[in-house]
């Protein structure tokens, strides 16, 4: 090959990028309704139950006079929820994709890489995970409880939590082997949803158990939004931040190498 | 022939644009290893094998199940890399030009990989932009392609509602999408029904008059001969021989073989007295198979005659043609669809 | 026939038995672990809302008024899924539904068999949560035993209508799209996690058209020892209902669709 040809071969290699993947997922939700709904629907009936109806029986959120116990439980909820639409598709979605449907197979036979694989499911399920957060505020904001402008700083926030879950739930998707595993994956999640300060505050457990919790990615991810939506953003919103984009980083680049084992033979 | 579908390519653009200097895939002590993974040891799927091809040719891969074929086809697809030897193709190095050799190839995987979630039409539209190519390509290719697979009445549907045959044409269609100046089938007509199977190679022969270069793998000898100018015979993760099917046919078995089948009392007796026969005049070489015994000779009519003359009287004797099945029989001593 | 005489319906549940072995263990540590985890963390909730409110509970501590709930709400899941999923599984090709629909049983001894089998599977569930509510000092009386039937039936009243349409739908989606729709919000608003009283009136007639809210009531008011003979027909009655519409239903599908 002469250094022309060489240089044009390069020249010409395509760049592909992450649209073909994200729109093959376009072309598959279009024609599925429920999401949306579910984006509207679900967060209304978790304030419904935890915040309205559970928020008459405790009062004030604890050790929080004046806040009522629905505007402290709602951006735990809010987390939950982006937590569990980021993990959902990238858990739940991404290992049918990989092994069932193995969509995955296909696809690397084309010029795309593994990296660009990995981009995209990050792109969308970030993209879900913030159209669940985004439709929870909405909900908050139709219960009356969202107070200041700075709630809208929930929407990146929502970004960021749903992309370091995404990244995470990839790598657990790598590792999951059949549907049956999945209650393993309910294992790690019932509880963070449980005790990651989504009902009750830190204050509540003992010093031991509160450094345990603070080393969960659902206690950084509801103080990230918690913060905003009390309109109080202070250091722990920094930290949160900085945990966030540690996990994602680190979850990224494991990410990449999983798939690529997992997808090259 | 081989000029006359470079020409016919030329005109086509499909390999005029680069000046062809030296062979298209060109494989040296080419071996995969699967590594131990669970509880299965290391296997050596792929044992250094060497192979090249030319533009515009149709190069087969021939063998039993697990003779390395797959393997073979998924280093060549760039999909694998190998774990030693060189494989170069279109001028580049499959080890560091991946994904550049991928956007000229087109892949034909083993088992039906099409987008469940996806329309017919879809399928095409999604898979051209893995490709990087534009909308209005992909649309207008599209279009082609579904007539290229007699698809259009089906463009709409999801493909779970496709029948085997049609599912294998979309595949096809599929792997076209990108213009492709190699084409990788893996098995292509294994599962089809036989009508389903000739439509498929109609499909493939036009392929190859307009100088799209062929890479395929079957188990099945038909289809070997049909479609390939030159082929390898692999088996336990090696080439065994290699030629046109009639050069392999010519110099490893006779022009003719006769089949006979006897009665289960006589079998055993009869069988040593064909055994007995070969090498002798006429016949030249005898197989035992489980069921029946094969008499390689030049005349197979002359050879009856001789298994009458010693006094057998087989139930069946049948006078056929020599083909790949026997090649294989005749190198490895076993059957090759089990 | 002269192989051993189990009645049909113990054939089909023996044959679902087996496959259950194969995972017992898995299903037990999660049946255990999950109303452990529950439990502890609503807990805690249920300390705040001992300090602070009184009234809506009748002076019942938070935990011994949710648990029996949760019981319930835990058992209407799993009856939906083994009922609708499980039918539909069973039915698909592959699945244990062929093989049996070819024996001398008729699809309704297959129908019964899988519903006992179900019955078994909620049982199990109940027993263990019940095990870790005590524990956690949320059963007050010996009654509370009885929830365990009474969980396994609020199931059942989910899994014996679910298998009629587990068996004849094309679709699993559609099923998936229900249990996200329509189970879920019963899990949320049947008086699971707070008393109804305290929702707007309109809101509190459409929980009682809730077989859930029913299983509820009905758990809650056993395990506190509070149960009347007119609450527990009522009640009892709703669920046993269900049960027989839904396996009246399910006899019609399950021939329709393993005996063309
Ligand atoms: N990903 C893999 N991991 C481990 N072993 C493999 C893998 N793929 C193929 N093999 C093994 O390699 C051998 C060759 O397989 P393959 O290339 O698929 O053969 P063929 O296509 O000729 O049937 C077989 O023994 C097969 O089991
Ligand atoms: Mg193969």
């Amino acid at each position: 090959m002469t250094v022309t040809e060489a240089i044009r071969e390069v020249a010409s290699r395509p760049r592909v990028g992450t649209w073909p993947l994200l729109t093959r997922q376009v072309y598959v939700y279009r024609r599925s309704w429920t999401e949306l709904v579910a984006a509207v629907l679900e967060p209304l009936m978790y304030l419904l139950t935890m915040g309205v109806g559970l928020g008459k029986l405790v009062g004030h959120a604890p050790g929080l006079s004046h806040v009522s116990y629905a505007a402290y439980v709602a951006p735990g909820l809010l987390a939950m929820a982006v937590m569990n639409a980021a993990t959902a598709e990238t858990i739940f979605g991404a290992f049918d994709r990989i092994k069932q449907a193995k969509l995955y197979d296909v696809v690397i036979a084309t010029p795309m890489s593994i990296a660009e694989i990995v981009r995209a499911e990050l792109w969308w399920a970030t993209a879900r995970g913030v159209l669940a957060g985004t439709g929870f505020l909405a909900a908050m904001a139709a219960f009356g409880l969202v107070h200041s402008v700075m709630s809208l700083l929930i929407v990146p926030a929502s970004a960021l939590v749903a992309l370091a879950f995404a990244a995470a739930g990839l790598i657990a998707a790598s590792y999951v082997r059949d549907w049956d595993d999945f209650q393993y994956v309910q294992l790690v999640m019932l509880p963070m949803f449980l005790f990651a300060t989504t009902f009750y505050p830190l204050s509540v457990y003992p010093r031991g158990v509160q450094l345990l919790v603070e080393c969960l990615p659902l206690f950084h991810s509801i103080n990230l939004i918690r913060e905003p939506a009390l309109g109080a953003i202070g250091g722990d919103t920094v930290v949160a931040v900085a945990y966030l984009v540690a996990m994602t980083a680190l979850c990224w680049w494991f990410a990449v190498r999983r798939m690529t084992r997992v997808l090259v033979r | 022939m081989q000029g006359d579908t470079a020409s016919q390519a030329a005109t086509l653009g499909v390999a005029g644009e680069r000046p062809s200097t030296g062979p298209l895939v060109e494989a040296r002590k080419l071996t995969k290893v699967h590594p131990a993974r669970g509880g299965a040891a290391a296997l050596v799927a792929v044992d250094g094998i060497d192979f090249r091809l030319e533009r515009g040719e149709a190069f087969g891969f021939l063998g039993p199940n697990g003779a390395g074929k797959s393997s073979t086809m998924r280093m060549i697809a760039c999909v694998s890399p190998p774990t030693s030897g060189t494989l170069r193709m279109l001028g580049m190095d499959a080890a560091t030009d991946g994904s550049a050799i991928r956007a000229r190839i087109g892949v034909v995987p083993q088992d039906d990989s099409l987008d469940a979630a996806l329309t017919v039409r879809e399928n095409l539209l999604v898979y051209g932009r893995y490709f990087g190519l534009s909308r209005a390509t992909v649309r207008e290719r599209s279009d082609k392609l579904l007539d290229f697979a007699r698809l259009e009445d089906k463009a709409d549907q999801r493909v779970e509602t496709l029948s085997g045959g049609m599912r294998r044409r979309l595949t096809i269609a599929r792997s076209l999408i990108n213009d492709p100046e190699l084409l990788l089938l893996d098995e292509p007509t294994t599962g089809l029904d036989p009508q389903a199977r000739h439509v498929l190679w109609e499909r493939l022969f036009q392929l190859k008059s307009q100088g799209v270069t062929l890479i395929l793998t079957t188990h099945y000898m038909d289809e070997a001969e049909q479609l390939c100018d030159r082929l390898v015979i692999m088996d336990g993760g090696r080439i065994v021989a290699e030629g046109s099917p009639r050069s392999l046919i010519d110099a490893h078995v006779t022009r003719e073989v006769l089949e006979l089948r006897f009665a289960d009392a006589d079998r055993e007796k009869a069988t040593d007295v064909v055994l007995a026969l070969a090498p002798g005049p006429v016949c030249q070489r005898v197989d035992v198979l489980p069921d029946r015994l094969l008499v390689y000779a030049d005349d197979g009519d002359d050879a009856l005659a001789v298994v009458n003359a010693a006094g057998l009287e087989p139930l069946t004797a049948l006078v056929r043609r020599a083909s790949l099945e026997d090649v294989f029989l005749t190198l490895t001593g076993r059957s090759l669809v089990e | 026939m002269t192989e051993l005489s189990l009645a049909p319906p113990l054939r089909e549940f023996a044959a679902e038995w087996l496959k259950y072995r194969r995972t017992w263990r898995g299903s037990i540590v999660i049946g255990l672990v999950n109303p452990l985890l529950f439990l502890t963390g609503i807990g805690i909730i249920g300390k705040l809302i001992d300090s602070s409110a009184t009234g809506p509970l009748g002076g019942v501590s938070y935990l011994t008024w949710l648990a029996p709930g949760l019981m319930a709400a835990s058992a209407m899941q799993m009856g939906f899924g083994s009922g609708g999923f499980g039918a539909f599984r069973a039915a698909a090709p592959g699945g244990g539904y062929r093989a049996a629909s070819a024996t001398p049983m008729s699809p309704t001894d297959i129908l019964l068999g899988s519903l006992l089998f179900v019955t078994f599977r909620l049982s199990l569930l109940s027993a263990g949560f019940l095990l870790v509510q005590a524990l956690l000092g949320a059963a007050p009386t010996w009654w509370a035993v009885l929830t365990v039937p009474a969980a396994a039936l609020t199931g059942l009243a989910f899994a014996a209508p679910m298998a009629a349409w587990g068996i004849a739908t094309k679709r699993f989606s559609t099923m998936q799209t229900v249990f996200r729709f329509v189970v879920q919000p019963l899990y949320l608003l049947s008086g699971t996690f707070f008393p109804l009283s305290t929702v707007p009136a309109w809101l509190q007639k459409v929980a009682y058209a809730s077989p859930l809210w029913h299983g509820v009531e009905l758990c809650r008011d056993i395990n506190l020892g509070r149960l009347t003979f007119a609450a527990g027909a009522i009640h009892g009655g709703f669920l046993i209902a269900m049960v027989i519409a839904g396996v009246l239903f399910a006899r019609v599908t399950y021939r329709r669709k393993l005996h063309e």
